[in-house]
């Protein structure tokens, strides 16, 4: 099953991207909790790439698309402004970002801690970021 | 959707945080912070009862300010929070770098 949303490089869109996410992962049975910290990551990517690949340009789309099977959910996240690959950056250390004032950072903690693997691949000017999140039994 | 009220109580200021906070609307908590700060208060409590949902964009905000109120001495105590949003808290250790109590009764007494 497949579930799709496109949205423009705008923060306020961000509403529009929990509420997409938060319909389909309860009609895909995902706890409560699990579906709160996946939106929260799949957010925080997306920010990042409306902010800084995209500097807020409203013309400009971002599509999400969600694969389920019984065993994992992947996230596929693709647009075409600068390639930003998460996996190029460090978690950075949390008494770091306290001492340097520093207001970034800590959505990369999030979205490492709470995606099992991520994936990124850039092509022809489309980049594409996978997270994936395992479901064992 | 995000709406922060500001009371006095004393000589503390309570942030009431209803709704989420995400990077389109953080520049809202930090100028309220600012303010607060502004004040000269020595005591700042931010009450999320109704906080639904906050991103990094809101959590940093927090951050970016715990150094400032360590060299100028003022407390800043969280509480009421969701177990969902306390969990995010958790995950990024800010549990541990910031006050958090279950309610307003709790946070005052402390």
């Amino acid at each position: 099953m497949k579930h799709q949303l496109k949205i423009y490089c705008q923060t306020t869109a961000l509403s529009d991207l929990r509420l997409f996410m938060q319909t389909t992962l309860r009609e895909l049975q995902v706890s409560e909790k699990d579906q709160h910290q996946l939106t929260l990551a799949v957010e925080e990517v997306c920010a990042n790439l409306i902010i800084h690949s995209h500097q807020c340009n409203g013309k400009d789309q971002i599509q999400l698309i969600i694969k389920d099977s019984p065993e994992k959910i992947i996230f596929e996240i693709t647009d075409e402004g600068k390639a930003f690959n998460l996996l190029d950056y460090e978690v950075p250390d949390l008494k770091k970002v306290v001492s340097e004032k520093r207001k970034g950072g800590l959505g990369i903690i999030l979205v490492k801690t709470i995606m099992d693997e991520i994936e990124f691949e850039s092509n022809k000017g489309t980049n594409t970021c996978r997270l994936i999140k395992w479901f064992r039994s | 959707m995000l709406t922060i009220e500001k009371q006095q109580e004393n000589s503390s200021y309570i942030l009431v945080l209803k709704g989420e906070i995400d990077a389109s609307n953080s520049v809202m908590l930090d100028q309220a912070m600012q303010d607060l700060i502004a004040t000269g208060t020595k005591s700042i409590l931010v009450d999320c009862e109704g906080l639904e949902y906050i991103s990094s964009a809101g959590l940093g905000v927090f951050m970016s300010y715990l150094e400032d109120f360590q060299e100028q001495e003022i407390d800043l105590k969280i509480y009421a929070l969701s177990t969902r949003v306390f969990e995010v808290f958790k995950i990024l250790g800010l549990d541990q770098l910031i006050s958090i109590y279950a309610n307003k009764k709790a946070a005052l007494e402390a």
